[in-house]
């Protein structure tokens, strides 16, 4: 039943690959809960903005029963592959409860790996080199994707989970069967990737902890990104733009804990210009974090979504290079590639507005006490 | 046996019917190289004092000289090539070493020359930057590895104190020229260029002159093993303190100054007696490791109230990264490395030809170790030694550097000619000289609006080559060794150097 995957002409595990793709997020800043069938119609409507390489979803809300722990998404080569990762596994964390993670027969999607799901609790004795718990979360998907041959994490965060393969995402969509999921926060990709095959785990969204990416564009600045992060312990493994902007998010909001909103201002800087008329203080803020930051500027062009539990963040490069649209109905936020992905689930939206060079669009959680009830 | 004279390296070939017998070319040449037969109303060259600086040729009303390599100064000899005969007969009148100037000239491998750039194509549009801003602005200093910020609702403040940084308009200096090895006309045009363009010059060991003083905010003093000139009010003068401890050209040795350049403005800014010898040691006597070097590097931020950048310069030598590394560990803001190409005013032959490794694989190698201890942030890394264009410059901010020195280009820029005499200081550029009708010949306004055209042409060919790798800001170019790939280098060359082999994608 599973292909051996090394037949593949050019698998792009070991190339950086750029890529052309369409993006969208819809996020319900009340945490209502939706099912995956509207992201999926709107992601479908870019069907021009990918090649049928690569297409994911991440979805946030969907394991409400088992959200005290990391649900890993795994992928495998073979069940070679996934005995060994276990192994590694079991050594650091408790299974709780493991799965194959449900999938439909879908014509169109050529399924060639072992796809399986795990809900895990770190172990005592694991957490002891580690400052956190995420610590050691990021640093086993690290351990696993660059060093178990035929393994790898698609997405290890809390209560929410990353489904991607190689197809159109309306196939992929169904294939993983995402009409029955509810969540949130969703996010899409449509990926047009400029080689000839497309790895799974190649494909968007990328993901880190409950970190989720989707992006259109190529990072130009991606040998400085990668070197930035290695001087604090991230190993790029991977060769896709996306994942440097999931670990630099991961480092200035999780480990920094700066806000969404300076994080956005790393990555796409004001212009020297622009710092030179800021008022006294917040100019010497803007300095100092170009000055000593510059090699978290994200270069080239992109427009990117980024969710984590709390919140889903739109942003574009300092020139606009890619397109990116935001609207706004009720408690619901949309982030997407082009205006008609967004008005096709959602027709009449109070606010539609293509968010500036480097500004982002932030949407956060609104926090009332009745809305934890839903859980 | 006969005496054989030494053969003449150029040849001057004066055109009779061009010639107006203005005597020009006899006035000017500091050699004495042409002169005047009035018998036979003709002008003639001594072929052997011709040292091929070209300023004859250059001032020539009727263009009615020639100055050319002898195309058989020596028999032809693969082996015993016509430098190696030269040199063997000089030395065996004199037995004495030979000295030489400026910068390595020999045909060593030139590792910028056998890396190409990247350039986007469809997959990321490039940038025009006469449509968009492409900025180049560098910051050299100590920065800390995270910031700790206050964020309040919609408010940012910044808790960390950052170190003293060294803003550059253009990822640009020019490099320690003292007053003493290059002319005072020479030094303020290099000065006014760094003022107009916002960039640093350097003093170099010679102490300070008296008129470079308003230049205090774009210039850099050295503290070199000689100690000439420094004082408390010498190291507060300027932007930044630089320490000397090794050079391109000469890495190992020491320098020497005669007696008898050390004139009345020499001995003033040199804190030395009029014809006494500057001798710089070959170590800093209050250094003989690494300890005394952090000594040395916080005695200069006390006394300059830690407001300036501290750096340590020392040449490319075989273990080039573990002695940056010790450096940055040591304390310095920014370490400079010199290559093997690095110039100078004097240095003996052997050393300069023979002592020290390519800048390209030591940007490499220290920019790697920086890293892998995790201490790049702690220090700027500077570079200097033979870079020649602006895309020398890029490619070692590809390779690692922060910025570049330029010593050897500002010089050609002011019009020097590459005869590499400096050492016997009649330079008829007016540039490495101290004979004040000489010197006259470099009109510091002049000199310094070359110089600052020069910076601004790099600065615009940096900007070009950006904005066709998509990149918008001269920090995504920093140590981004993915836009290099190497043509015609070997495996383990590659390595050190960090990037891939052309033809192969990402």
């Amino acid at each position: 039943m599973y292909f051996n995957f090394t037949e593949s002409p050019v698998p792009d595990r070991d190339f950086r690959v750029p890529s052309g793709c369409g993006v969208v997020g819809i996020m319900h800043q009340r945490r209502r809960l939706f099912s995956g069938e509207t992201i999926i119609k709107s992601i479908a409507l870019m069907r021009e903005r990918g090649n049928g390489l690569g297409g994911g979803f991440a979805a946030y809300g969907i394991y409400p029963e088992l959200k005290e722990y990391y649900a890993f998404h795994m992928l495998y080569d073979g069940t070679l592959e996934k005995k060994e990762a276990e192994d590694f596994l079991r050594e650091r964390f408790e299974i709780v409860e493991d799965e194959a993670i449900p999938t439909r027969r879908v014509k169109e999607v050529k399924e060639r790996h072992l796809l399986w799901r795990y809900f895990l609790l770190p172990k005592e004795e694991a957490l002891i080199p580690f400052e956190s718990e995420e610590d050691l979360v990021v640093d086993t998907v690290m351990h696993i994707n660059a060093h178990i041959k035929g393994a790898f994490v698609m997405s290890s965060g809390k209560n929410m989970g990353i489904f991607k393969g190689v197809g159109y995402p309306e196939d992929i969509g169904n294939f993983y069967r995402l009409d029955e999921y509810k969540g949130y926060i969703w996010l899409a990709h449509n990926r047009f990737p400029t080689n000839s095959v497309g790895w799974w785990g190649g494909a968007h969204p990328f993901g880190l902890l409950d970190w989720a990416v989707v992006h259109n564009g190529e990072i130009s600045s991606y040998g400085t990104n990668r070197r930035f992060l290695e001087s604090f312990g991230y190993r790029c493994t991977l060769y896709t733009d996306t994942e440097v902007v999931a670990y630099l998010v991961d480092l200035f909001v999780r480990r920094f804990g700066y806000s969404p909103r300076t994080t956005a201002k790393i990555f796409s800087a004001p212009l020297w210009q622009e710092i030179e008329r800021m008022p006294s203080e917040e100019k010497q803020v803007y300095t100092a974090l170009r000055t000593v930051y510059g090699g978290a500027l994200l270069n080239g062009p992109f427009a990117i979504i980024v969710a984590n539990s709390e919140m889903m963040m739109g942003l574009n490069d300092r020139v606009k290079l890619r397109p990116l649209v935001a609207a706004s109905m009720g408690d619901f936020l949309y982030i997407a590639s082009e205006e008609s992905a967004i008005r096709t689930v959602c027709p009449q939206p109070e606010r539609v507005w293509s968010p500036k060079a480097g500004e982002p669009v932030i949407g956060e959680l609104v926090r009332e006490p009745e809305v934890q009830k839903i859980y | 046996m006969a005496k054989r004279r030494s053969t003449a390296d150029f040849v001057l070939e004066r055109d009779d019917y061009k010639c107006i017998r203005c005597l020009a070319c006899v006035r000017v040449c500091s050699y004495g190289a042409n002169f005047y037969d009035e018998r036979e109303n003709m002008v003639f060259t001594e072929n052997r004092k011709c040292v091929g600086c070209h300023f004859c040729e250059a001032i020539c009303p009727t263009e009615a000289i020639v100055v050319q390599h002898n195309p058989l100064a020596i028999r032809w000899n693969a082996h015993w090539t016509s430098e190696v005969v030269t040199d063997i007969m000089k030395q065996a009148e004199t037995g004495g070493v030979l000295l030489t100037s400026m910068g390595n000239d020999k045909p060593y491998f030139t590792y910028f020359d056998r890396m190409v750039l990247n350039a986007s194509q469809v997959t990321n549009p490039s940038i025009d930057p006469l449509r968009e801003p492409m900025e180049i602005r560098t910051f050299i200093g100590k920065k800390p590895l995270s910031l700790e910020l206050e964020e309040s609702e919609g408010s940012v403040a910044l808790k960390t104190q950052i170190a003293p940084q060294l803003k550059l308009e253009v990822p640009i200096m020019f490099s320690a020229m003292s007053y003493g090895s290059i002319s005072l006309n020479a030094s303020k045009s290099l000065a006014k260029a760094a003022q107009t363009v916002g960039t640093y010059f350097n003093t170099g060991e010679g102490g300070l002159h008296k008129d470079l003083k308003e230049f205090g905010e774009n210039m850099i003093v050295q503290c070199a093993s000689g100690r000439f000139g420094v004082n408390v009010d010498y190291l507060n003068a300027g932007a930044a303190v630089e320490i000397k401890i090794g050079q391109g050209a000469k890495p190992g040795i020491g320098g020497h100054l005669p007696g008898e350049k050390v004139t009345e403005p020499i001995s003033e800014t040199r804190m030395i007696p009029v014809g006494t010898d500057a001798i710089s040691p070959a170590p800093h006597h209050d250094i003989y490791s690494i300890e005394d070097l952090r000594q040395l590097i916080y005695a200069i931020k006390e006394a300059t109230r830690y407001k300036k950048p501290v750096g340590v310069k020392i040449a490319a030598v075989h273990n080039v990264a573990p002695i940056a590394s010790g450096i940055v560990r040591a304390g310095a803001d920014f370490v400079v490395i010199d290559g093997i190409r690095g110039g100078t005013g004097a240095t003996p032959k052997v050393t300069r030809d023979n002592v020290g490794i390519p800048i390209e694989l030591a940007i490499a190698v220290v920019d790697k170790r920086l890293r892998d201890e995790g201490i790049r942030h702690l220090a700027s890394i500077i570079v200097a030694g033979g870079i020649r264009k602006s895309s020398d410059v890029i490619k070692a901010i590809a390779l690692g550097a922060d910025a570049v020195y330029i010593g050897t280009a500002a010089l050609v820029a002011l019009g020097c000619h590459l005869c590499q005499k400096c050492y016997m200081g009649k330079c008829n550029w007016g540039i490495a000289t101290q004979d004040p009708k000489l010197v006259r010949r470099l009109n510091p306004e002049i000199g310094a609006r070359r110089a600052a055209n020069l910076l601004r042409a790099w600065a615009l060919e940096i900007k070009e080559i950006l904005g066709g790798m998509g990149i918008n800001a001269i920090e995504s170019l920093r140590g981004n060794r993915d836009v290099l790939r190497g043509v015609g280098l070997q495996e383990h060359e590659l390595e050190i150097l960090g990037i891939k082999p052309a033809g192969e994608a990402w």
